[in-house]
């Protein structure tokens, strides 16, 4: 029957569409926590869900407050904030680094000093828009079946030395590496940092896109040292076992090789919600949180009397420049400096 | 366009243009409707690139913006050229010759294109890079160094084994419902397999081969994930940056507006080999079953071409994957929502692939039947979606959804809008191609037999384009499968697909995280396609 054969087509169209529809509304109640129905609150999340999600999650069930997020990367959610403006459904923007924070300035509302006193300087800018969570160092990874420590340079300057030419491996388009070159631009002036660049450049560096293939291609000898942050090489030492050939090296006369900086959050102007964003904020300066980040995610706390993570180079022997929030904000420059020298497209 | 060559041809069978009432009607409203949602992602640069000051232009009009764009170039010249290289030889292999196991190299053909550039790119970096898997293997035979993988010929190796299935799948599809009567004919005259082929089957091949060309061309133009990750610096790269590193919409907008308008020049290349013969069959009654040609000794070459490609466009990723996957399980990596984004992902894929198929269908309709000035303009415009970088349509769609239509902003309905836009050329090409295979006068016959154009519709034309439907449909699926940005940046809060899980993982790397969703996402797309393949084959050879 030619007519059971329509009703087939159209079944096998139907039950996709419908499918779909029950799951959106099966993902109407799938935030975590069981506060009122009417307290919500929103998070758009530019640090992934590996890495923050548990967190949130226990926040949601400590407070009780009904916790949804929207994950991506801080560029890609940077970008959405600016194109909803202030029709944003999110109370909180949490970002990798200040960069996206400062790109979002404007929408931001300044934190109470409840929040503020918690963290020491170099962990918030100057206007109190939004606050660090946790901190990152800069630093070098070698491999170590080719060299040791004290092969390495006392500052990262030492790399434009010609005997490293194919051996180094760098993340010029990667955020983390601009915000090391903004803090080379405020510690060296613009001048030493293009020679640098160039420097380096002279040596042909190998370019990957971030951090983690960096740190791979450290420990499988495909380049001797790169310039990374630090937490990577823990998480390749969790999957692939304390032998992975490479470790993290801190420039024992700091410089900007050896910045520490700090991925953030924020509460929007246009949020509704912001008692519930406060609370949010300080549950993750609270010692839970901070314990959280030093201990899974393998960064530096932000906040004082939290045990830092054993594995982790203690960061009393970092020897971390001290740079201002404000002056770590200023990409264009950075990313001027980096086209300039035909570093990145 | 008017055709004129497809003018004279219709001396010998007239076109009737479909008459602007009734379903006909119908038709042109959707497919304007639909050219309308894929103009957005135009409107929304054009408006955003309109706040351009001495800045912006200055990053154009630098030399190294042309030196970017001429690499992107070269590029998308290779991938496609090879893909075409790959995929005629395949495709005639698939569905002329006796080979063995075709269904099985069918599949295998077909599921690359689910692999995430991204994921590719990492693949072939630990399979082929300097001290990859493959070095290592050879390391006791003295190899300490293989050729440099990194730059264009990485990235163009990287990108032709991920993405030309665009290209074979519906030039195979294509294949499979042309006329065999010229073959044969071709043949009975004791013209040998390649003449045959090269003179009878590839100019009818024609509207599907260019459609590849467009497809690859254009993906590997928008490519990003494989690009950064094997150091190739393109013109995307460049709009990802200003994105990445300066949070300048502005910029980025200017310089997508640049590869918009490399979009129109290849789409009106394009559409200079569509003037032409037309390509249905004159032939009477149900097509006769082709005889499978005997491949005989170059059997053996066959399989081993078939087997080389599945090889390095499947096997090698699922292998590598695979090795992350068991490496972090033996460190005690666990696995959680994976189950939650497998529904997502088949659900929305699934829901995207037939929403695609229906706002294609009306536009491959018209245009292989009516082919006026304004269906060719629609037809085109289709195109402008897939050009673009997902994030730029994807904020596109952020712009105007939250102004305009805040009720819909963040729910499954904008994300297949999305879909629409960035796909619709996928479903598009296979189903024109095939359209335009079928001759005319088959519809003609049903209404002066006194039915209905909804009769013809869904009794003659639907059933006839079968396989363009199915290919269209199946490409359109495991590309939504995979689909990343816009999947970030529009879907509902709290909706995790594969892709994303896949992405959030390996971007912080946790490989076997990331190695877990990846095998899913790949066999999730497998297993629809070989029960598709298999049932269309048996019931092509019933």
């Amino acid at each position: 029957m030619p007519l059971k054969k329509t009703h087939i087509t159209l079944l096998a169209i139907m039950i996709p569409v419908l499918s779909v529809l029950s799951v959106s509304c099966r993902n109407e109640n799938n935030g975590v926590g069981e506060g009122e129905a009417e307290e919500v609150l929103t998070v758009y999340s530019g640090r992934s869900e590996s890495l923050i999600g548990p967190i949130i999650e226990q926040f949601g069930q400590v407070s009780g407050i009904k916790t949804q997020v929207k994950y991506g990367s801080t560029a890609e959610i940077a970008a959405t904030l600016m194109e909803e403006g202030e029709k944003t459904p999110a109370d909180i923007f949490i970002a990798q680094d200040p960069g996206g924070l400062g790109a979002v300035e404007d929408m931001l509302a300044p934190l109470p000093d409840a929040i503020l006193s918690q963290v020491g300087p170099g962990f918030k800018p100057p206007d109190g828009k939004w606050v660090g969570l946790s901190g990152r160092a800069r630093t070098v990874i070698y491999n170590t079946d080719k060299l040791s420590e004290a092969d390495l340079p006392d500052d990262i300057w030492g790399f434009t030395d010609p005997k490293w030419n194919g051996r180094l491996g760098w993340a010029p388009a990667n955020a983390s590496f601009q915000a090391m070159v903004t803090a080379m631009i405020k510690l060296w002036g613009e001048e030493k940092t293009a020679e640098w660049l160039s420097g380096i450049q002279a040596n042909n560096p190998k370019t990957y896109p971030n951090n983690s293939s960096i740190v791979l291609a450290a420990g499988s000898g495909e380049i001797d040292a790169g310039f990374v942050n630090h937490y990577y090489l823990y998480r390749s030492i969790a999957e692939k076992g304390e032998d992975f050939p490479a470790r993290n090296y801190h420039p024992r006369a700091g410089g900007p090789g050896a910045v520490i900086l700090v991925a953030g959050a924020g509460i929007l102007e246009s949020s509704r919600n912001k008692d519930a964003g406060e609370k949010f904020i300080k549950f993750m300066l609270s010692p839970v949180a901070q314990q959280y980040f030093t201990g899974q995610t393998y960064e530096y706390p932000v906040t004082d009397g939290v045990v830092t993570n054993r594995l982790l180079f203690p960061v009393s022997g970092i020897n971390a420049p001290v740079i201002s929030m404000k002056d770590m904000v200023d990409l264009e420059g950075t990313v001027g400096l980096l086209r300039k020298e035909n570093i990145i497209p | 366009m008017p055709h004129p060559a497809a003018r004279l041809n219709t001396g010998k069978s007239p076109e009737r243009p479909v008459r602007p009432t009734g379903p006909g009607f119908f038709l042109y409203a959707v497919s304007i409707a639909t050219a309308l949602l894929i103009i957005l992602p135009l409107a929304y640069l054009v408006l955003r690139a309109a706040g351009a000051d001495g800045a912006v232009t200055e990053l154009l009009w630098r030399p190294r913006t042309w030196e970017i764009l001429k690499r992107s170039l070269v590029l998308a010249f290779s991938v496609t050229f090879l893909s075409t290289l790959i995929s005629l030889p395949l495709a005639w292999a698939l569905e002329r010759t006796d080979l063995p196991f075709k269904r099985m190299w069918a599949v295998l053909t077909t599921v690359p294109i689910v692999i995430p550039s991204y994921v590719g790119g990492f693949v072939a970096v630990s399979a082929l890079g300097p001290r990859g898997l493959l070095q290592q293997a050879l390391e006791p035979l003295g190899v300490d160094r293989l050729p440099e993988i990194y730059g264009l010929s990485g990235a163009v190796m990287t990108l032709t084994l991920l993405r030309f299935p665009y290209m074979l799948i519906p030039v195979r599809a294509s294949l499979a419902n042309l006329d065999p009567s010229l073959e044969e004919s071709s043949r009975s005259l004791g013209k040998g397999s390649l003449e045959t082929f090269l003179k009878v089957i590839l100019p009818q091949l024609r509207p599907a081969v260019a459609g590849g060309c467009l497809l690859t061309a254009m993906t590997a133009l928008g490519d990003f994930g494989a690009v950064s990750l094997l150091r190739y610096e393109t013109f995307t790269w460049a709009i990802y940056l200003e994105y990445q590193s300066v949070f300048d919409r502005t910029a980025a907008a200017a310089l997508s507006l640049v590869l918009a308008a490399l979009a129109l020049g290849l789409l009106a290349m394009e559409g200079r080999t569509r003037a032409g013969a037309s390509f249905y069959r004159m032939g009477h009654g149900k097509r006769p079953p082709l005889r499978p040609l005997n491949l005989g000794r170059w059997k053996v070459p066959a399989l081993a071409l078939f087997s080389l490609l599945a090889l390095g466009s499947l096997l090698m990723p699922v292998f590598i994957l695979l090795m992350w996957l068991v490496r972090g399980m033996a460190a005690g990596e666990h696995f959680p929502g994976l189950p939650a984004a497998m529904v997502n992902s088949l659900c929305i894929s699934a829901a995207a692939a037939v929403i695609i198929m229906g706002a294609a269908f009306p536009i491959a309709y018209l245009s292989a039947r009516s082919p006026g000035r304004l269906i060719y303009v629609l037809e085109r415009v289709a195109y402008f979606g897939f050009a673009l970088p997902g994030v730029v349509v994807a904020l596109a769609l952020v712009f105007f959804g939250i102004r305009f239509i805040g009720l819909l902003y963040q729910t499954h309905a904008l994300l297949v809008a999305a879909y629409v836009i960035l796909f619709l050329p996928v479903a598009l090409g296979p189903l024109r191609a095939v359209l335009l295979q079928q001759s005319p006068r088959l519809e003609e016959a049903a209404y002066s037999l006194g039915r209905s154009q909804s009769y013809a519709l869904t009794r003659v034309i639907i059933p006839l384009a079968r396989p363009g439907i199915l290919a269209g449909a199946a490409l359109a699926f495991l590309v939504t499968m995979r689909e990343l940005p816009a999947t970030l940046i529009l879907s509902p809060i709290g909706f995790r697909t594969l892709a994303t899980s896949v992405w959030s993982a390996s971007s912080e790397a946790f490989f076997a995280r990331a190695a877990a969703d990846s095998l899913v996402l790949i066999a999730l797309s497998s297993v629809p396609m070989a029960i598709l393949i298999i049932k269309e084959r048996s019931r092509r050879e019933v």
